[in-house]
């Protein structure tokens, strides 16, 4: 049970002996709390250090970040999973997350990406809840030509989604995007009902959703672990997207939430309009980590 | 998520396990147990160092010695003197309350309140929520004004929010922010609305063409009340964002939405100290009622991870 014991101790503990200046100390722990690796995962990665590089190694900055940039970058690809959207037709995504995370724009940039790859897509509208929120995604589907499924007013959550999955097998479609309502992870009536989204999903389409995608908020700090651990355990997450790092926000969360889950990282959204979504790459998303 | 709050108390007690006062030595570690917790709640950890330092000076300077006669109950250990500094010191921080909201004289114009923050903080609903409390709980008559022409159904979402409380709306379709804001002060006279609310749309603190927009927006309407909406879910970076928000529009208080999920909510100390702007609300829902005025008791002990225990320790 040696988790616990303040990072600064555990660092000075670990250099002892060999000099490390204490400006050095200071930067690493500054930069790595910087980008919101939270205490937890920082400790993990000294460790790492401690363990991974030998006295005369541990004297030189350049070698020690090497070093940390590689353990965070491995520990991201040990996640990789591609998304094999020709396994299943139409392919079901569920996407789900905190409010205000990014959902709906994800979804509506995630659609143009997919369109011109030549899926024939369908948005479903499944946030009943929030005020203006069909609304919104009606405008994305607008904007990217491409069709909308709605429910009546105040209909049920779970069956616009068994509709919308019914209206994507019989129309032909190739991928069918979900959007679900805002909810906190602590909310378990609204963590319920999700769950039953997942379900009726099922019941619409033998093995849907194919893929159920976390949306993460870059300037969350750590309670995007318990986001994560939540929403995992009501419908099983199968991969994550992380928004809004076009800002100063880092997003550096994930790793902690890679050690938990086996989710792979998905897409990033870097600002608002259609065109603002990338594929993750772990290497990338590292360099920036530190910059 | 009790679990989570009662493990920092609990670590930080059982440090001084056994002993009868705070020394040098057993502080120590007690004060690493904090460190942690403030990370974790997410606190700029910059922060989180400073205010080591301080609890280190209050307690050492003022070593307390636990009256236990043998056979007597001892009421106050040293772990409990320990974490009443710890929250006292945190709750100054946080204080001092001042929820106030400046009123503008009536015979010059309506009241004016801007709510500004980044992307999905909660603006749009703080509006609705604000505007639902004054109307109710001050007799006003709040006019809301649309100035996000960006993102998609802005303005449908705030006219649905309107329309729940019979509130009116001014926005147009495709208009420029500024002149929105600047046209509704007319509109409200005309209503005979004397609080104006305007839900700008959501930025980054490094969106200078943005920035710019908000600082027009002030010149051309001078608000009494700026508020920085922030969600109590945001990391390190609010430092970032409630400095740069604060040094473009000098803003009078900030916002804490999404306080009802599990977020310690550590960045409000943060905003707190970079900004010197006192908490004003806090968010606790989706629903237009899920407004309170905020109180720094709270807030401190789900920082520090210590729960509800203060009550417990009302006899100090
Ligand atoms: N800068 C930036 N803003 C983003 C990004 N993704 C989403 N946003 C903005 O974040 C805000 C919230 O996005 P939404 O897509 O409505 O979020 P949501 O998760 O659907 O929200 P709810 O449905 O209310 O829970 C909007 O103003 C979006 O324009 C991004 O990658 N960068
Ligand atoms: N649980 C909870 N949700 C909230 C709270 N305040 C706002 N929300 C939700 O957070 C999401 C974003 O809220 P908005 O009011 O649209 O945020 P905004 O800042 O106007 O967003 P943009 O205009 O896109 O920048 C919505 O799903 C709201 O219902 C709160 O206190 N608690
Ligand atoms: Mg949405
Ligand atoms: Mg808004």
């Amino acid at each position: 049970a040696k988790t616990r014991g303040g990072f600064i101790g555990r660092l000075s503990g670990l250099f002892s002996g060999e000099q490390l200046p204490a400006d050095m100390v200071d930067e690493v722990e500054e930069i790595l709390f910087t980008a919101d690796i939270g205490p937890r995962v920082a400790q993990a990665i000294m460790n790492a250090v401690e363990k991974g590089l030998s006295g005369d190694e541990k004297q030189d900055p350049a070698r020690i970040w090497g070093f940390i940039r590689e353990y965070c970058s491995d520990l991201l690809k040990s996640h990789e999973a591609p998304l094999l959207l020709d396994d299943h037709k139409p392919f079901v995504m569920l996407v789900v997350g905190v409010n205000g995370a990014g959902k709906t724009t994800t979804i509506g940039k995630l659609a143009s990406k997919l369109t011109a790859q030549g899926k024939k897509v369908l948005l479903v509208a499944g946030d009943t809840y929030r005020a203006g929120a069909v609304d919104q995604l009606a405008v994305w589907a607008d904007r990217t030509h491409i069709p909308i499924h709605q429910g009546d007013d105040d209909a049920d959550p779970s069956s616009v989604l068994f509709s919308g999955i019914e209206r994507g097998v019989e129309e032909d479609f190739d991928v069918v995007i979900c959007d679900t309502s805002g909810r906190l992870q602590t909310n378990v009536n609204l963590m319920d009902e999700l769950a039953k989204m997942a379900r009726v999903a099922g019941k619409a389409l033998d093995g849907a959703p194919h893929e159920t995608m976390l949306v993460l908020d870059a300037n969350t700090g750590q309670n995007a672990i318990l986001q994560a651990q939540k929403f995992n355990e009501a419908v099983e997450i199968t991969g994550i997207s992380l928004t809004k790092l076009d800002g100063t926000a880092r997003g550096g969360v994930i790793l902690g939430i890679c050690d938990q889950l086996e989710a792979p990282m998905r897409y990033i959204g870097i600002g608002e309009s259609v065109e603002d979504l990338r594929a993750f790459e772990a290497d990338d998303f590292v360099d920036a980590l530190f910059m | 998520m009790f679990d989570v709050v009662a493990k920092g108390f609990r670590d930080v007690r059982n440090r001084f396990e056994g002993k009868r006062e705070i020394t040098e030595e057993n502080i120590d570690g007690a004060l690493k147990d904090i460190r942690m917790a403030m990370l974790e709640a997410d606190v700029n950890f910059r922060i989180a160092k400073g205010f080591i330092e301080r609890v280190k000076e209050t307690a050492l300077g003022e070593i307390v010695r636990v009256k236990a006669k043998a056979g007597e109950k001892v009421e106050v250990t040293p772990g409990d003197h320990f974490i009443r500094i710890c929250h006292d010191e945190l709750e100054k921080l946080l204080g001092p309350v001042d929820t106030s909201i400046m009123y503008s004289n009536p015979r010059l114009g309506p009241t004016k309140i801007m709510m500004v923050g980044l992307q999905g903080s909660g603006k749009t609903t703080t509006t609705g929520k604000l505007a639902k409390y004054l109307k109710e709980r001050e007799g006003k008559k709040p006019l809301l004004v649309g100035a996000d022409v960006y993102r998609p159904a802005a303005i449908e979402q705030l006219r649905v929010l309107a329309k729940r409380i019979d509130v009116p709306v001014h926005a147009r379709e495709g208009g420029d922010p500024v002149e929105v804001c600047r046209e509704s002060l007319k509109i409200a006279e005309e209503k005979g609305c004397d609080v104006i609310l305007f839900d700008t749309a959501g930025r980054l603190a490094v969106d200078d063409v943005l920035m710019d927009e908000l600082e027009m927006i002030v010149q051309q309407t001078k608000p009494e009340n700026i508020f920085l909406v922030a969600d109590a879910m945001i990391g390190q970076d609010a430092v970032n964002t409630a400095k740069e928000f604060n040094a473009r529009l000098e803003v009078d208080g900030f916002i804490m939405t999404k306080l009802d999920g599990d977020a310690r909510g550590g960045a409000a100390l943060s905003i707190k100290e970079v900004t010197g702007k006192p908490i004003k609300f806090i968010g606790l829902g989706e629903d237009l009622d899920a407004l309170e005025e905020f109180r720094p008791e709270g807030l401190a002990n789900r920082i520090l991870g210590f729960g509800d225990v203060m009550g417990l320790m009302d006899r100090f």
